[in-house]
């Protein structure tokens, strides 16, 4: 394995032994979150304040987010953990400007942005968040260096993109090479593997620079050694370039070893 | 960036679009192939038209005419000098053309133009379509000593063989008038009694029978002689002429088995023209004439009907002289402008000066209106039925973009995941319509050149599987289908195709930018 896994997962095997819970515990653990090595040195970066989201079906207004109060500092790995259906992809959604909250407000470097117009979130969601979902959500018709090149490529007018293809070519292979993905700069999605495909995501998610990356489930598709692969990939950035980490995830085995975990229930953190 | 690059691959991964394009390409193909032709048949017409009319016609209302060419010519090069470039007296009048097979006589209802030769082709293209080289460079009415173009000079090798032709003109001439003479003169042997006139059997070796046509002349009491020919009775027709007629090429020719062309009268016959006189009421008159050359325009309906004679024997015969002044008549002012020039301007400009009940002042184009503005008419429908057809692709390009966008629905919320705005989504959805219907127009255009450009051997081609003649040179008499590629016309044709193809995708486009994101990413 290369630098930053391998250094990324010295610092797990410190951290895991101090998890406890989970195993006997079936999933609608409604306790509080277990905090690790909390960050409370850096300042908050993404404040959420009484956020609230109904989804209506039919007639019936499901309430899904009903006041979710939430601090990220900078730099920090937080999993968001929680029973299946309450409300994880929509709240990181929500904070990924992708969907807009009914009610509440989201504050990003003490400048809110759940309301912001569609271009400006376009914006933010182009190079301030990286986003990174559970079924890799690649095109199928780009090859890996074609999907890890599409935010250079949105967020760039036609001429930008083309005066500067040579160096996000590059900035490409990098991360690719990051990601250990260098002999399949070339592959379409479909003659990758899980894994393979979710480090293509990373990278994608990675090219444009952003503050904060937003994982929804990075690895709820994936075996054990292709997801722990991945978790080491988030940490190691995480602690490398002080990347902030928002990660849903089910296994709370992984969201143990995130700086804390935070547990949805009912529509509210815990 | 990424809409172009998204649409390109598109282009190249769902051949299913490509397919939805093909009926733009035959819209597009069919559309070119229509309009080339149809343009040129109707420049081709256009063309030989306004070869034969001139660009302005003046013409005084019956048959009578009016009188003082002269005057009239100079009126109108005061109202419209600058723009005139030539103008020449016609007289023009409707008569019978007779001329004699074997024992019967063959009458044909034709239009009689009596012309300034020198002039008239100043005004018209019509040396153009005689059959003479010499008549070509200067028309005459004076019979050429052979040398008529036994083929079409036009279509060259391939075209007909004109039998006859090599002997028509004064070889042609000597041979009957020596027959002829024989005639006379074995009918004198036999039968002393028998007054064998001179004139007339120098006219009719078979006078001594006695045709209708002579018979109700005498009657008429109207029997003005056959022909001009001076009172000296030494005539010789192996060795003069009467005046000189150009007759519509039509007029004298028949297909033979082959398709080659026989003639029923040749340059170097005479023939005989009755016509209505100036008078009140008219009288007919007759008159005989020696056929000195064809005159073939490719308009069926000209060379059907066109007879050309100086216009100073038409003017006298018909009476149109004014005896005491010595000033003639003249039926019409054939005005030619000069290049450039806007007829239809000059025309109303004429029309505002010449008081109307007196005179008829059209263009070619007036004249020709009912057949142009069929011909127009029958392009403008053709083309809307086309464009119907690429409509309907139209609406096979909406139904299959409707399908990719469904199909990309995860994609276009991945897009949106990363930053992209509904218009950049929209857009590659246009431009992928617009590639579609570039790809399409371009194809059709390719295919629809190559099918004009080739178009004979299609039909050759059409005519060896189906055995049917697709097009019969013999009655369009062009040899080719005639084609005019016109450029704007192409223009049109692509941006009407193309605007269609987007068109049809704007809707689809529509759909793809209001995709909510998280809709779009959930959708699986
Ligand atoms: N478009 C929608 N319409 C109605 N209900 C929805 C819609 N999207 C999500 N939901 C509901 O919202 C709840 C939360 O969904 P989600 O955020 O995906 O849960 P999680 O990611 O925690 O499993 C679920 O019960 C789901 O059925
Ligand atoms: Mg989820």
């Amino acid at each position: 394995m290369s630098d930053i896994t391998s250094h990324a997962s010295h610092e797990r095997t410190a951290s895991a032994t101090g998890a406890v819970l989970s195993q006997n515990r079936p999933d609608l653990s409604c306790s509080a979150g277990y905090d690790h090595e909390p960050k409370s040195n850096t300042p908050v970066q993404i404040s959420v304040r009484g956020l609230k989201k109904n989804y209506q079906r039919g007639s019936n207004v499901i309430p899904v987010l009903r006041g979710v109060d939430l601090d990220i500092r900078e730099g920090e790995f937080v999993a968001i953990v929680g029973q299946s259906g309450c409300g994880k992809s929509t709240l990181l959604h929500i904070l990924g400007t992708l969907d807009q909250p009914d009610a509440g407000e989201i504050v990003f470097s003490d400048q809110r942005i759940d309301n912001l117009a569609a271009r400006k979130r376009d914006r933010l969601r182009n190079n301030t968040f990286g986003l990174i979902f559970q079924f890799y959500h690649l095109l199928p018709e780009l090859n890996a260096e074609g999907n890890v090149l599409l935010p250079l490529m949105i967020g760039q007018g036609f001429f930008g993109y083309l005066s500067k293809r040579w160096a996000f070519r590059r900035r490409a292979a990098e991360l690719l090479e990051k990601v250990h993905l260098s002999h399949r700069r070339k592959h379409k999605p479909r003659e990758l593997s899980g894994g393979e495909m979710q480090r293509v995501a990373i990278a994608r998610a990675l090219v444009n620079g952003p503050q904060v990356l937003l994982a929804d489930e990075p690895t709820g598709n994936l075996d054990r050694a292709a997801g722990q692969e991945i978790f080491e990939i988030l940490r190691n950035l995480n602690a490398t370039e002080n990347l902030t980490i928002v990660m849903v995830t089910h296994d709370e085995k992984l969201a143990e070893q995130a700086d804390r975990t935070v547990r949805l229930v009912e529509g509210r953190i815990e | 960036m990424y809409k172009l690059v998204l649409c390109w691959r598109y282009l190249q991964t769902r051949y299913i679009a490509l397919a939805s394009v093909i009926s733009v390409t035959l819209g597009v193909a069919t559309l070119i192939v229509v309009n080339s032709v149809m343009s040129g048949f109707t420049h081709e017409m256009q063309f030989r038209i306004h070869g034969i009319l001139s660009d302005i016609v003046f013409d005084g209302h019956g048959l009578e005419g009016f009188a003082d060419s002269q005057w009239h010519m100079q009126r109108i090069r005061q109202i419209a000098g600058d723009d005139i470039q030539a103008m020449t007296p016609t007289v023009h009048v409707p008569a019978m053309l007779n001329y004699r097979v074997g024992q019967r006589w063959v009458h044909r209802q034709v239009n009689f133009i009596g012309i300034d030769p020198a002039t008239y082709s100043l005004v018209s293209d019509c040396a153009d379509y005689l059959q003479h080289p010499k008549n070509r460079d200067a028309p005459s009415f004076q019979l050429r000593d052979g040398g008529y173009d036994v083929q079409d000079r036009e279509l060259g090798e391939e075209s007909p063989y004109r039998h006859g032709m090599e002997m028509a003109g004064w070889p042609h001439r000597r041979r009957i008038g020596a027959e002829e003479k024989a005639w006379v003169a074995a009918q004198k042997k036999n039968n002393p009694q028998l007054a064998v006139p001179e004139r007339v059997g120098r006219a009719d070796p078979f006078s001594g029978i006695a045709t209708p046509l002579r018979a109700a002349e005498s009657e008429a009491g109207v029997v003005q002689q056959w022909g001009p020919v001076s009172e000296d009775q030494v005539y010789d027709k192996a060795t003069q002429q009467e005046t000189g007629v150009i007759i519509g090429y039509a007029l004298a020719q028949v297909l033979g088995r082959e398709g080659d062309h026989y003639f029923l009268v040749l340059p170097g016959d005479d023939v005989k023209l009755t016509f209505p006189t100036a008078g009140t009421p008219p009288k007919a008159v007759s008159g005989s004439f020696t056929v000195v050359d064809f005159y073939q325009s490719k308009m069926s309906e000209y060379d059907s009907a066109f007879v050309f004679a100086p216009i100073e024997k038409l003017q006298e015969m018909r009476g149109m002289i004014n005896p005491s002044t010595g000033v003639a008549n003249v039926n019409s002012i054939q005005v030619k402008l000069r290049e450039g020039a806007d007829i239809e301007a000059v025309r109303d400009k004429l029309r505002a000066a010449f008081p109307p009940e007196l005179y008829a002042i059209s263009t070619w184009r007036d004249k020709q209106g009912p057949l142009l503005a069929a011909v127009q008419m029958e392009t403008a429908i053709l083309n809307i039925l086309l464009f119907l057809i690429i409509a309907v692709a139209g609406f096979g390009i909406l139904a299959i973009f409707f399908m990719i966008v469904v199909e990309k629905t995860k994609d276009i919320g991945i897009l949106k995941s990363l930053g992209a705005s509904g218009g950049g989504v929209m857009a590659i959805f246009l431009s992928y319509g617009l590639l579609l219907g570039s790809v399409g127009s371009g194809a059709g255009l390719v295919l629809g050149l190559l099918f004009v450009n080739n178009i004979d051997h299609v039909r050759r081609s059409v005519e060896w599987i189906s055995g049917q003649p697709v097009f019969d040179p013999s009655i369009y008499y062009f040899q080719e289908i005639p084609t005019l590629v016109d450029p704007q016309m192409i223009v049109w044709v692509i941006m009407g195709a193309m605007a269609i193809a987007v068109i049809a995708s704007v809707l689809p486009a529509l759909r793809a930018a209001r995709l909510h994101p998280v809709e779009a990413l959930r959708y699986e």
